[in-house]
């Protein structure tokens, strides 16, 4: 392309998308310097014609954009991820939850990455899988109660532990470590026969059965590999790597794992994002959890609106909730609030604090019978004496 | 780990005092009026950006391709 109609385009005032359209477009294609600056002019009049003008109400336009389709969308759907059988909320429930900012989703879940020597081989991938899935104490060796001698007794099977990439010596120390501080469990003793892989669990009150079944309700239990969050992991190939989906969320700690690709890792639970990698990050979160949920109805909802709405959510360095306890909740006039939800309670509160209302808003105006600033409500006479 | 690496966060920087200024007369507004982001966020946390600074944000977006967006560093607020 002439290097001139090149630096024309990069100066121009266009959105990069659009530019790039435009250097496709031009691509190998002769024109004339005339006909070039044709087309840029038009290319510039359409997309400043596309533009939303100044005052315009974009937020009852997301409102309705999104509204309507989402009378359409299924009342209560549980997805199975593909065969890996991970079960997720999906559809309305799912969508309420990301608005709602909740602090933990129903189903939470993680799409690990892997890092590329991991990702590659399933054994590799299974490997880093050790490490997150979390394994009861029972999952590795026999666990018998013993009565006679008021004791647990935990035969660990070497195989096992072998297979897993976990030494004896680290689950005797993990186990009784974790009975008490994980599951605040401490009225027992412990005996470790190391070479034999055998644990011994007494109960400090030996005269009660209660208190044997009790203890070895928790030393079956206790979570002596992975992360205690994550309940389960699948190890799934897609477009040629290994990807692991979990049920439960923990991002901080998946992070800590070797072989986790800390690049592309990612999770469902909105605050969670917010907390480990911050606000806009949480920001794309919302827009991309809100966008597949749609579109895995098969709604098309434009991305400007739900953008709109993520926008409004982390304005204020923190994810906060479209409802009464967030956006809804903080607006500036007293009526406005008291339209949407528990009407009393905010009138009351604006009483006895005395606040007054600008009446510079859309519910506020209609709620009095004014004209709304808006549209033809916008324009104001004035009015110029003669003399 | 560095969380500005990870595909859902965009670039972060801090923007020099005559930038800001700038910022503010081309769109007539004051700080107040911009965007907030808390002074211990993971991401302002490692470009090491204090109370009172203006960070820039560019986003790859859905829409324009790349957009820049700007936020104002401020303390959380205690609940």
């Amino acid at each position: 392309m002439n290097p001139e109609f090149e630096e024309a385009i990069r100066d121009a005032s266009l959105p990069d998308k659009t530019k790039q359209q435009l250097r496709t477009f031009l691509e190998g294609k002769e024109i004339t310097r005339e006909q070039f600056s044709t087309i840029l002019d038009r290319v510039i009049n359409e997309y400043m014609n596309t533009r939303i003008e100044a005052c315009e109400a974009v937020g009852i336009i997301a409102a309705q954009s999104i509204g309507e389709p989402g009378t359409q969308m299924t009342m209560r759907t549980f997805h199975y991820a593909g065969v890996a059988e991970i079960n997720v909320t999906l559809g309305l429930p799912r969508l309420i939850e990301i608005m709602d900012a909740r602090k933990e989703p129903s189903t939470p879940t993680m799409t690990i990455y892997l890092q590329e020597e991991y990702s590659g081989d399933r054994d590799r991938a299974r490997e880093v899988s050790w490490q997150i899935e979390a394994a009861p104490l029972h999952e590795f060796g026999d666990i018998v109660i013993d009565m006679e001698n008021m004791q647990i007794v935990v035969q660990l099977n070497a195989a096992v532990c072998d297979k897993r990439k976990i030494s004896v010596a680290d689950i005797v120390e993990i186990a009784p470590r974790k009975i008490k501080d994980r599951r605040h469990y401490r009225d027992f003793d412990h005996e470790v026969d190391e070479k034999g892989a055998v644990m011994y669990f007494m109960p400090k009150d030996k005269e009660s059965y209660q208190n044997l079944f009790q203890l070895a309700e928790h030393v079956r239990n206790v979570i002596v590999q992975g992360i205690d969050d994550i309940e389960r992991v699948v190890v799934r190939k897609e477009s040629g790597e290994y990807i692991l989906y979990t049920e439960g969320s923990n991002l901080k700690d998946v992070f800590e794992v070797v072989g986790v690709d800390t690049t592309r890792t990612r999770t469902n639970n909105i605050s969670e994002i917010s907390q480990v990698l911050g606000i806009e990050a949480a920001r794309n979160a919302i827009i991309h959890e809100a966008l597949s949920t749609l579109n895995e109805q098969g709604i098309m909802v434009d991305v400007r609106h739900i953008m709109l709405v993520a926008d409004m959510m982390c304005m204020d360095g923190e994810v906060k909730q479209i409802g009464r306890h967030g956006i809804a909740g903080e607006k500036e006039s007293v009526l406005s609030r008291a339209a949407f939800e528990v009407t009393v309670n905010h009138l009351l509160d604006a009483a006895v604090a005395n606040e007054v209302d600008e009446l510079s808003g859309v519910t506020e105006n209609v709620i009095v019978g004014q004209p709304i600033q808006l549209g033809t409500g916008d324009v104001k006479l004035i009015a110029k004496p003669l003399n | 780990m560095n969380v500005l690496e990870h595909v859902m966060v965009p670039d972060h920087q801090i923007m020099s005092e005559e930038e800001v200024q700038q910022l503010y007369s081309l769109y007539t507004i004051t700080s107040e009026q911009l965007p907030k982001i808390y002074h211990d966020d993971p991401a302002v946390k490692v470009i090491g950006a204090k109370v009172g600074d203006v960070i820039r944000i560019v986003r790859t977006s859905h829409t324009a391709g790349r957009a820049e967006s700007y936020r104002l560093v401020i303390k959380r607020p205690k609940k």
